[in-house]
């Protein structure tokens, strides 16, 4: 069994890791009735002898297991990290996971970047390093941070890099909250745009997730829990907004939201948790969705969302789950990778379906969904047999998509409209390190990414050619 | 004779366990003494207990699947694997073929030899070595090539059979062109027969014959077992001389397998039902063989829906003119055929369908193209069934679709950052198509 650490920072991930957290206990509490510290949660949490306590067994309540997460926290103000130290989530964390200050980054990319990145390098290191001790086949690193503020992107993406240094072997997957165009946040764009240029070069898969869809689909959750038609009520404790974790009761503002973000990170994990008749390895993911090493940013989009899941799944409820995986108000990012081009997909799924389950609907679903021409039959499956909590099955899909560019190319129309007019650009000249030259690199940088993506939709719907084989001399 | 299976990634374990499943359950259930005492020196050895232990060893990079085909096995309360027999690891190959095999593989090649080698010993004759793995992912791939590199090493003079699983054609791994090809080119150097299932094609099998709604891998590797076990279950041989023929390995490689340029095999069995069918149904030989011949030359892998359109070409006086233009469309040409009766009445049945000159490549004379095994033992419940492993032109277009996709995302390079990071290179591939397009040509001239 290989383990994964999850690095999070800034306060976006912070709050999205602890819904994880709280979520995966509750995942785990579900399927592990005896109540004892097995392979399954071996992969994200550690045994600890001294008797700490964390998973409430759901069928015996006061059987307990100790353990840690195998975690890494870091902010640069202290509001988020404490809220946890004092929520039932403090049981979890260990001090020393813990790294924080009191000043924050002023929304600013330079000062978490390079001021606290250069300020905590020693101690960052020293932390991961720490955590990785705890693991004996150290596979995949998640690290969860936003784009728009300080902390997140500047220090986050400082901290991949040095993932990047200390553990080149080891897969790093990026969970990345964007920003949405109304952000109060006036300097997001140059944050986001200095961040990107990190993780095109640094990840090897990012997720990006847009705040808006987030805000979208709770609303439209909300939406049909209230006023929806009768018989298409979301059920109380479904696994996507429900703020019922293993350990923390009480909803929060932004929990479903961050549930939602918390639920891909579940989903993307529970091959590596559970025992599945076909796995799908964390390092699949990579091998298997980045034909080419920049082009590594993965649409996440999740199903079921809306609808309540039967147990007994009649199977055209389980071919609507597939249909509605592409369809775009199920995608994590605002995009509609039905008209973009694929580079490739990944579908997991998990529950009770099987292989003939998947065959039938990637059949069905392939006409409709335009591939690159040298990888028509660009599919990645995966079935994990143990379903999220309240479900009977669920599906992720990741897609290396097209459809990705007009997010990218929106935030360089952003990020143009603020550097045009030099504006705020002082508050970044002013870190020390900070030179002109990281804005107009970052955006050579993005330009070159979103050229890369268009190079590639130039050619959807043009019939290509195969090429010439080899031919043998007889 | 024994033969010692090595189970390479998740699906060569889980196959393997289905494999050894039905030759237990197959042989035990004969009331024939020789036949199954036979079948288990070929396949198990007995612990000081006396338990019946198979001769196999379990290979996986990670652990999970090694431990369900283990517990699986104690399970059954029939046999088991061998408590020592398995080499696992925390972490796949990651469906990388360069991970398997430059990596994982010379890692840990002193274990995995010591493994074979334990199990070889333990046979007082060895009649060769099978591999089992698939050839889409990182670990029965790469690793499993890695492994028959070496085994041929150690071994030069035993056979080595590689039994494969090809990939659905979509949908599965998004490298398994790329990971198939490098495989099959490097076994064809190493392996002295390659024998291949489709997964599309049992997968047919699973729901258009036995009616399986919602199919899963294991259905899927028990048709496969169910066929494989056809194939190496005891026969008689012609020169056997009315007992249990000793090597099977060695028999089915020299009746098929007769030339380096030649070495991919498949199988077609007949008849499989729901089991629930069976003990309904009444099969006569001309007709399971008529059938049988006719999937071979219109190359159906099943008995429903088979062409019945496609015939032999009339053979001229002069066999060695005959030309394309002569032949009916879609007909399969064979270079070898091994047919294996087993149940009811095998002594007294006519297989003069398979001896037609017509169906075999001008070259070789009949009697080397063409072998018969029998057995009275009815195999797994089947009162008579008959197994077709063919060395023909069948596996010529989805090898061909395999290389051409392959071809197309190489020509684009993608994906080979992947596999370039783990040290092969664009030659390394190169190499590899270059040895398969002979392959196809040479198949593609057989008819």
């Amino acid at each position: 069994m290989t383990q994964s650490v999850v690095v999070q920072v800034g306060q976006c991930g912070n709050q999205v890791g602890c819904r994880f957290w709280d979520l995966a206990l509750r995942e785990h509490a579900h399927v592990n009735k005896k109540g004892v510290y097995d392979e399954a949660l071996s992969s994200f949490f550690r045994n600890v002898d001294s008797r700490r306590t964390t998973i409430r067994v759901a069928s015996q309540p006061l059987k307990r297991i100790f353990c840690y997460t195998q975690a890494v926290l870091v902010d640069m103000e202290e509001g988020v990290v404490n809220e946890i130290l004092q929520g039932p989530l403090r049981e979890v964390f260990d001090s020393t996971q813990l790294l924080t200050d009191v000043s924050g980054s002023g929304n600013n990319w330079a000062v978490g970047h390079l001021t606290y990145g250069s300020a905590y390098r020693e101690q960052i290191v020293d932390k991961l390093r720490r955590a990785a001790e705890h693991c004996d086949c150290l596979q995949c690193f998640f690290l969860i941070h936003s784009m728009g503020g300080g902390t997140g992107s500047g220090l986050g993406t400082r901290v991949l890099s040095l993932l990047e240094e200390e553990f080149p072997d080891v897969c790093r997957i990026v969970t990345s909250i964007y920003p949405s165009a109304e952000d109060d946040v006036i300097t997001s764009p140059y944050n986001s745009v200095l961040a990107m240029r990190e993780l095109t070069e640094h990840a090897d898969c990012v997720l990006p997730v847009d705040n808006q869809s987030l805000v979208d689909i709770v609303n439209k959750i909300k939406h049909m829990s209230q006023g929806g038609k009768p018989g298409s009520v979301i059920k109380r404790d479904s696994a996507i907004i429900s703020g019922q974790g293993g350990l923390s009761g009480a909803e929060k503002p932004f929990d479903a939201m961050n549930n939602i973000v918390a639920n891909l990170l579940l989903n993307i994990t529970s091959s590596a948790r559970f025992e599945g008749s076909l796995n799908m390895d964390l390092n699949e993911i990579a091998m298997n969705l980045v034909p080419f090493p920049r082009l590594h940013y993965l649409v996440p989009s999740l199903t079921p969302l809306y609808t309540l899941a039967d147990v007994n799944v009649p199977t055209r409820r389980l071919d609507q789950m597939f249909s509605d995986a592409f369809s775009k108000d199920h995608q994590l990012i605002r995009a509609d990778p039905k008209h973009s081009l694929y580079l490739a997909c990944a579908l997991m799924v998990r529950g009770n379906v099987q292989v003939s389950d998947l065959r039938r609907n990637i059949e069905r679903l392939k006409p409709s969904l335009p591939f690159v021409s040298w990888s028509q039959e660009g599919w990645k499956t995966g079935l994990c047999s143990v379903p999220p909590v309240g479900h009977s099955h669920s599906l992720l899909a990741l897609a290396n998509n097209t459809c990705v560019k007009p997010t990218f190319i929106d935030l360089r129309d952003r990020f143009n409209k603020l550097y045009r007019k030099k504006a705020h650009l002082h508050h970044y000249l002013h870190v020390e390190g900070m030179e002109q030259s990281c804005f107009t690199d970052a955006m050579a940088s993005l330009s070159s990414l979103i050229e890369e993506y268009h190079h590639l939709d130039a050619t959807k719907g043009r019939l290509m050619p195969d090429a010439p084989r080899l031919t043998i001399a007889t | 004779m024994s033969v010692v299976t090595v189970q390479l990634g998740q699906c060569g374990n889980q196959v393997g366990q289905e494999l050894f499943d039905i030759i237990c359950s197959d042989a035990q259930e004969g009331q024939r003494k020789a036949y199954s005492e036979s079948s288990r020196e070929r396949f198990f050895h007995q612990s000081a207990q006396g338990d019946l232990v198979a001769r196999a060893v379990l290979i996986d990079m990670e652990p999970k699947v090694i431990n369900h085909s283990m517990t699986k096995a104690a399970m059954s309360g029939r046999w088991t694997y061998g408590h020592t027999s398995h080499f696992g690891q925390k972490q796949g190959s990651g469906n990388n073929w360069a991970n398997g095999y430059c990596v994982h593989g010379p890692r840990h090649r002193e274990a995995m030899e010591e493994l074979v080698r334990r199990e070889v010993e333990r046979c007082d004759r060895l009649a060769g070595i099978m591999a089992m793995m698939s050839v889409a992912g990182g670990t029965g791939s790469g690793v499993g090539t890695y492994v028959t590199q070496c085994l041929r090493d150690i071994y030069p003079n035993s056979f080595i059979l590689n039994h494969l699983t090809w990939p659905y054609g979509t949908g599965e791994v998004i490298v398994q062109n790329y990971n198939s090809v490098l495989t099959l080119a490097h076994l064809y150097r190493l392996s002295d027969a390659i024998l291949v299932h489709e997964n599309d094609t049992v997968h047919k099998i699973c729901s258009q014959l036995l009616n399986i709604k919602h199919i899963s891998f294991s259905d899927i590797n028990r048709v496969i077992a169910h066929q494989l076990g056809s194939v190496l279950q005891p026969a008689l041989t012609p020169d056997s001389h009315g007992v249990y023929s000793r090597n099977p390995l060695g028999e089915l490689v020299s009746s098929l397998a007769c030339h380096p340029e030649y070495k991919l095999l498949s199988v077609c069995t007949i008849p499989q039902m729901a089991s629930a069918s069976i003990a309904y149904s009444t099969f006569s030989w001309p007709g399971l063989l008529k059938h049988l011949r006719q999937m071979l030359i219109s190359n159906t892998k099943m008995e429903e829906g088979i062409d019945w359109q496609v015939r032999p070409p009339s053979v001229h006086p002069a066999a060695a003119e005959r030309t394309r233009s002569l032949k009916g469309p879609g007909f399969n040409t064979s270079l070898a055929n091994l047919l294996i009766l087993r149940g009811k009445d095998v002594y007294s049945t006519e297989t003069d369908g398979f001896q037609d000159p017509a169906l075999y490549t001008s070259w070789l004379s009949l009697k080397e193209a063409f072998n018969l095994w029998k057995s009275p033992v009815p195999f797994n419940k089947y009162e008579k069934s008959a197994t077709l492993v063919s060395n023909s032109q069948a596996l010529l277009r989805p090898l061909d679709n395999m290389v051409g996709k392959a071809w197309n995302m190489f020509a684009s390079r993608a994906y080979v950052h992947q596999y370039t990071k783990f040290g092969i290179s664009e030659e390394d591939f190169l190499e590899g198509f270059t040895s398969l397009e002979q392959v196809i040509s040479s198949y593609g001239e057989l008819g």
